[in-house]
């Protein structure tokens, strides 16, 4: 090779070099592409997920109706059943130690075959916890429970007076011979109505900062002085809840790692559930519907889809929706704990962010249309998946979807709110 | 999945790094950039020293054999310096084109001297009206003589030729058959800049470089000239131009990351009001939304360069669009906001980061703009859906 006519030690020694990185450049950096391992993976998943997902439920899914318990839970069972049920989790706790890009076509799947989503609290929040500063006997009770869709879990962070400021929670456990007893109030506690179990972070000391004073109990919802009650979201469904707590006994050997620690586990569970938020496969999938919505409402004679003023509002939330998508795989690829942090924010904003101009462009295609507010009995026979009421005159089978749009103003607001992440950022990315 | 530089990468990142640090500073730069040619000869011989030069050609000719990705940090790194050499069109631009389109012949009589130094070549393919469509050429290319002895004259004017005044030779579209705007019957054509028939009229351009337009009056180049097939140079023209775009989000993503680093330092510094400037959460908020700005047009730059990589001509051109597009908007925000955060200082000459904000304009502006990409972004939706 000719580098340079008169080459100088340097240049000899850099020749040299690059010769030997003729066979290495370009080879390591980028791994975005699909190679023919990865199409034959994604092909195996797509055969299970495409003929597993339970007609009624994926009827559902697809049309954006309310799904149940049920239809969480049997998914569960299902995935559980195919060895399926954690595929993130190490290998020691029964997962498949997936990386990220097969996490990631796993969820594309999933959500493209409209699966109902994995619930994250228990699986994606609490199992982390527990594998990291749990005890052994928390591991072999709590675990294979999540695994195997036993248990339902729920969180119990927000109090009424503590919500961006989390650390000032009230609900507290003082000590007694072989138990702790609870009192105070958590709330915004989704699906707790369901719950079989929550895991809590209680006060366990008064005197000191308040970051330091914070424990987190694994608290069984069946206990005595537990009572739930509905909080009514915007679209009018009871989807979150205020969890009371009245005199609760909870054993100790329900506290995980150290008495005091809490706040500690409680970032490191916030930093899963901000990856977790970004929703990446659902946003796919929603953006697809949008597009196919768009291309069968007719403006006059021409699409929805041919009016650029429209599509051109498409076009940019795609390229949003591909600019997170790398960055979600950098950050699950990365093992350099600043970018990780950082990435975990970044993932919550502009996931968020995304979600809501999702919903928002869903519904505008609506038009007029999105006036309409129908119960799910008034669209859909559960008997039939098939079904549609007349009633649901809408263009395409998605009638939720301006609920949706007010119901998602939410993911801004929960997993800390998106200008809690930018405090995060400023603090611990720039040193602000 | 592995998202790091290998450690040969590393290396040569490094190495490129460690002579700009010591001979590129801004300074120096300033100094470059008033010198006639507007670029140091130096630094360029350096490039070739590093193999920089070769990068996308291949061994048999001298060349370095790299990809997409290697780009990535090479022009990233050129952005953060704001480094003034026609790298983008001599490798990227002319390299795309030699490789697409150019005969085994003209590839081992060219490669090797570009990849030493001593050629350096400038895409004459925009004209007065064009804007950004690619197959807007007027330019005509008349056919001369019979097939052994032919040549071609070229009568019309090429605009804004980026480091046209650098440039040995230019890479000239002609219109050899066809009406305007008709995909077919563009050829593309060397012309040695100080052939007869060729003025070129040089001016500077709002980044501190040059650039010019080509006036090309009975230009008569031998048919030797001529890369590929008469009339049929399009589609090599558009995969130069995706090249071209997928290194400016590279350049760009350098160019954010070096201005966050200049605004964040002066947040940092700068004291009003008896504290640092950066202890208000007013200020603190929008200094990270230009850091997400900048991981995101990072992501942008990768998925591009990942694309080029890939076979699927559709999908490589909508990403690519896809990258511009983003980074025109992401470029727009940290560069406003750059100044902003700065106060008076940031709208001076004296101070680097508002030449780092004219070059990261300009590149929102050149190969396509946001609303051009973003049209593409939109095409590709709606074809998919028919």
């Amino acid at each position: 090779m000719q580098l340079s006519k008169r080459p100088s030690s340097c240049t000899r020694w850099m020749r040299q070099k690059i010769l030997v990185l003729i066979f290495t450049i370009g080879t390591n950096i980028l791994e975005l592409n699909h190679s023919s391992w990865e199409m034959e993976f994604k092909q195996e998943v797509t055969d299970f997920v495409s003929r597993s997902v339970p007609p009624s439920t994926a009827a559902k899914v697809a049309r954006g109706l309310r799904i149940d318990k049920e239809d969480i839970v049997g998914w569960q069972k299902i995935l559980h059943a195919q060895g399926w049920g954690a595929v993130a989790w190490p290998k020691e706790h029964g997962g498949l130690e997936w990386n990220a890009l097969q996490q990631s076509i796993f969820d594309e799947v999933c959500s493209q075959y409209n699966a109902p989503i994995q619930l994250p609290f228990g699986l994606k929040m609490v199992a982390p916890v527990i594998m990291k500063f749990g005890s052994v006997a928390q591991q072999q009770k709590y675990l294979p429970r999540i695994i195997a869709g036993l248990d339902w879990w729920c969180q119990g962070y927000s109090e009424p007076g503590s919500g961006s400021d989390l650390a000032s929670l009230k609900t507290k456990a003082d000590r007694a011979a072989d138990h702790y007893v609870v009192n105070g109030q958590k709330t915004w506690t989704t699906l707790a109505q369901h719950a079989d179990m929550i895991f809590c972070l209680v006060r366990t000391n008064h005197e000191v900062r308040k970051q330091e004073g914070i424990s987190f109990l694994l608290i069984d919802m069946k206990s005595p002085g537990i009572t739930v009650r509905p909080i009514q979201t915007i679209d009018g469904e009871h989807e979150i809840n205020e969890v009371w707590l009245d005199n609760v006994k909870v054993p100790l050997e329900n506290l995980v790692g150290e008495e005091n620690k809490g706040w500690t586990y409680a970032k490191y569970l916030l930093s899963h559930e901000r990856t977790n938020i970004a929703q990446i496969g659902k946003s796919k999938r929603e953006l697809t519907k949008l597009i196919q919505m768009s291309a069968s409402i007719k403006v006059g004679e021409e699409r929805l889809l041919d009016d650029p003023r429209f599509t051109d509002q498409i076009a940019e939330l795609s390229i949003e929706l591909d600019a997170l998508n790398v960055t979600n795989m950098r950050v699950i690829g990365s093992k350099d704990p600043a970018f990780i942090q950082l990435g975990a924010s970044i993932l919550k904003i502009k996931g968020s962010e995304i979600q809501q101009r999702i919903t928002e462009l869903q519904m505008q295609a609506l038009g007029p249309y999105a006036m309409t507010q129908l119960q799910d009995d008034e669209i859909m026979d559960p008997n039939d998946p098939e079904s549609l009421h007349p009633l649901a005159h809408f263009p395409v089978n998605s009638p939720h979807l301006p609920g949706l749009y007010f119901n998602y103003r939410k993911a801004s607001i929960y997993g800390g709110s998106n200008e809690i992440q930018r405090n995060i950022i400023a603090k611990l990315s720039l040193d602000l | 999945m592995n998202f790091d530089y290998s450690p040969e990468q590393v290396m040569l990142q490094d190495s490129l790094k460690r002579y700009l640090d010591k001979n590129y500073n801004f300074a120096k730069r300033q100094e470059y950039s008033q010198s006639p040619l507007a670029m140091n000869e130096p630094a360029w011989q350096f490039y070739a020293e590093l193999g920089l030069l070769g990068l996308p050609f291949e061994e048999a000719y001298g060349g370095m054999g790299g990809s997409p990705s290697d780009v990535l940090w090479i022009m990233s790194s050129l952005g953060k310096y704001l480094a003034l050499e026609p790298y983008l069109s001599t490798v990227i631009l002319g390299g795309s084109l030699i490789n697409a389109a150019a005969s085994e012949a003209q590839k081992m009589e060219w490669i090797p001297r570009i990849a030493e130094g001593s050629l350096k070549l400038a895409l004459a393919h925009a004209e007065p009206s064009s804007r950004y469509q690619s197959a807007h050429v007027s330019t005509s290319a008349a056919f001369k003589g019979d097939a052994k002895e032919g040549s071609y004259v070229l009568n019309g004017s090429k605009n804004v030729v980026l480091h046209g005044h650098t440039a040995h030779a230019y890479l000239v579209s002609a219109r050899s058959h066809g009406a305007l705007d008709e995909r077919a019957g563009i050829s593309l054509f060397w012309v040695p800049s100080d052939h007869p028939g060729l003025t070129a009229h040089v001016y500077p351009s709002q980044d501190g470089s040059r650039a010019c337009d080509l006036e090309l009056k009975d230009c008569q180049v031998p048919a030797e000239y001529r890369l590929g097939e008469e009339g049929n140079a399009l589609s090599a023209i558009e995969l130069a131009l995706e090249h071209g775009n997928a290194a400016l989000c590279a350049e760009a993503t350098g160019i954010m990351s070096e201005m966050n680093a200049l605004t964040l330092a002066y947040l940092k510094t700068r004291q009003q009001f008896g504290v640092n400037i950066g202890q208000f959460q007013a200020l603190q908020h929008r200094m990270v939304e230009m850091l997400i700005q900048e991981e995101q047009s990072r992501s942008m730059s990768i998925l591009a360069a990942q694309s080029l990589s890939e076979g699927d001509p559709l999908k490589r051109a909508r990403d690519v669009s896809a990258a511009k597009a983003f980074v025109c908007k992401a470029a727009q925000k940290v560069g406003q906001e750059a100044i902003q955060l700065h106060g008076g200082i940031g709208v001076t000459h004296e101070v680097s980061i508002s030449h780092y904000f004219k070059r990261l304009t300009m590149i929102t502006l050149i190969l396509g703009d946001f609303n051009h990409h973003l049209d593409k972004v939109s095409e590709h939706i709606k074809s998919q859906s028919m």
